[in-house]
């Protein structure tokens, strides 16, 4: 296995035993990008896997090879870190039908020698978790220490929970939900009609033809980046102060600091991600519904689970608000689970996981030390053979 | 001068709570503040224990600790639990601020095999006192509020408390009054001394039916 601490690589998964998705299809010796930071143990109980949301990837605390800039949870992954490299052996995997080297519309598909484009089958969050599955079997990974994510990130945390309880220690799903909302649906689908109604999309078949849907993917992007922000944190970034200019110009240039911060993160954004993508996982998040896999009852996912979980939301997110958090506890309390539960007071909205939120981290870091302690991590010594 | 460190010296009320819980069981501990009979439980009797908190940074502070905690309150988010979930679930000092503490009582005695209850007893002499002679809502240490701004909504004395038990079908396997210089004794053979110089009451209860 790579010494190297920032080790990144690519495997091919499904040589032997192919992954049987939901939809039906079968993926067969597909790719699966990955980082790992840290070190394992010789018991290999010091794993933890990250989740990353909808716009992440693998590269969490390291540069990104694309954009340059740092990992999107820099701030938490590292030596004396939340995520502590120094103790624990920390994976994050690109997830399937995303676009940083896992399996989705713009790699290749081996039948064909061509892009998948809308070929590729249509995906969910439990597919994304047997993936990861098959990457920690690869690692020689039985069981993980924890499941940590936010948005998208927890679904798969609570996916994992559901369906692989037993190689599950603790699960942190953050600023998260149990299904997504008619309210959480809709928004997707204005993305999803952004790109599609983009004439450089052709049917999706863009790659092939040459071109790419950049106007509706920044449009996509530039809409969802609304969701994770709250009104209180875009009027103390924003308010209605003027871009570069004494005044309005009674036109339609971006006057105004707000647009031209959503125009930038939008044209930033088509950069390091592909439109098709962005449709793939936005559907996986849509058709996400633990509760209706459960016959209605959310608990019966969880029963019997010995998981210890830490369920995290954020007073300003009104993307996956608190309450929906609280099912996952109510749900969790009927099955007699072990959870903490905190609403850390921020008016960050959703994006407050990725940011300085002492608060937050105080309560995770005390979360995953008590944790460690029961589950009698061996006081964080490294392999010898490493 | 080398003090001993020891960080699991708790309140005596919920040294007597935490004397009644045997080693290794399960407890839910409904009000658990800043989680310190918790901690103490979870350190020194080795129990899988849970807690519900109301205010967010009781819960915080319990969670940096380590502590499994929730933020929740008695009166909404009892009924998630299912039955017999806990050997134990502890209310402590909490029961006179519930909205229903009936509903409550009966929550507890669901979720849990046994449940330990502790209250201010409003028939202590000195809450007599206050109402019989001066006239005024009382105020002592322990209920330390001004009539309009307690958290306290639904008072009793240890009789009352006794007389709902009876009428619930609940089982008293123990009980004590403590004064006010904090001296414990057992209600059970003196119910009216205890419940005139008790400053406060704790009880020890188990399901009839079981």
């Amino acid at each position: 296995m790579e010494n190297d601490p920032e080790a990144h690589a690519n495997v091919f998964l499904g040589g032997q035993r192919p992954l049987r998705l939901e939809c039906g299809v079968e993926l067969k010796n597909f790719p699966v990008g990955y980082q790992t930071y840290g070190k394992l143990n010789t018991e290999k109980s010091n794993a933890i896997l990250v989740c990353h949301a909808l716009s992440g990837d693998q590269y969490i605390a390291n540069t990104h090879p694309l954009t340059g800039k740092l990992g999107w949870w820099e701030l938490a992954v590292g030596p004396g870190k939340l995520l502590d490299t120094d103790k624990y052996f920390i994976i994050c995997s690109n997830i399937l039908g995303g676009c940083m080297g896992t399996a989705g519309p713009r790699e290749i598909n081996p039948d064909t020698g061509k892009c998948w484009g809308l070929d590729f089958p249509v995906i969910t969050i439990r597919d994304m978790v047997h993936a990861q599955a098959m990457l920690l079997d690869h690692l020689q990974i039985e069981t993980l220490f924890c499941a940590i994510g936010g948005s998208m990130g927890g679904m798969q945390v609570l996916e994992w929970a559901a369906t692989y309880p037993e190689r599950l220690c603790t699960a942190v799903p953050i600023a998260s939900a149990s299904h997504h909302s008619a309210q959480n649906i809709a928004f997707d689908e204005v993305g999803r009609q952004a790109i599609m109604a983009d004439p450089d999309w052709r049917g999706g078949n863009y790659q092939e033809e040459g071109t790419m849907p950049y106007r509706g993917l920044a449009i996509a992007r530039m809409i969802a980046h609304i969701t994770y922000l709250s009104e209180p944190s875009l009027q103390r970034k924003f308010g209605r102060r003027l871009q570069d200019r004494p005044a309005v110009t009674f036109g339609f240039d971006a006057d105004f600091q707000v647009e031209s911060y959503l125009r930038h993160q939008g044209s930033t954004f088509v950069d390091r991600f592909d439109a098709n993508s962005y449709l793939y996982i936005t559907r996986a998040m849509d058709y996400f519904d633990l509760e209706e896999r459960y016959n209605g009852v959310l608990g019966d996912a969880f029963r019997n689970t010995k998981t210890r979980f830490c369920v995290i939301s954020f007073s300003s997110d009104w993307l996956y608000p608190t309450v929906e958090s609280r099912r996952i506890v109510h749900a969790l309390n009927s099955v007699a689970a072990n959870v903490s539960f905190a609403e850390i007071e921020s008016d960050n909205g959703h994006d407050a996981f990725l940011l300085e939120e002492p608060e937050f981290w105080r309560v995770l870091s005390g979360f995953m030390d008590g944790a460690a302690e029961h589950f009698g991590l061996p006081n964080y010594t490294l392999s010898k053979t490493d | 001068m080398v003090i001993e460190k020891d960080r699991r010296v708790i309140r005596i009320d919920l040294q007597l709570i935490a004397d009644m819980v045997v080693p290794g069981s399960r407890v839910l501990d409904v009000g658990c503040g800043d989680g310190s009979l918790l901690d103490y439980l979870l350190h020194e009797k080795n129990v899988d224990g849970r807690g519900i908190e109301l205010s967010m940074d009781g819960v915080n502070a319990c969670v940096s600790q380590g502590l499994s905690v929730i933020q929740g309150d008695a009166d909404k988010d009892l009924f998630n639990y299912p039955n017999s979930a806990f050997d134990y679930v502890i209310l402590s000092q909490t029961l006179q601020a519930t909205m229903a503490p009936r509903e409550v009582l009966e929550n507890l005695m669901r979720i849990g095999k046994r449940a330990i209850v502790s209250f201010p007893n409003f028939g202590y002499w000195r809450v007599r006192a206050s109402l019989a002679l001066r006239g005024c809502m009382p105020r002592t240490k322990t209920l330390p509020h001004e009539w309009y701004d307690t958290p306290n909504i639904h008072f009793c004395t240890i009789q009352d408390f006794v007389r709902l038990c009876n009428n619930l079908e609940i089982n008293i396997e123990k009980s004590l009054a403590m004064n006010s210089r904090r001296l414990v004794s057992a209600i059970g053979s003196r119910p009216f001394a205890a419940n005139l110089m008790g400053e406060q009451a704790l009880f020890l209860l188990k399901r009839n039916s079981d």
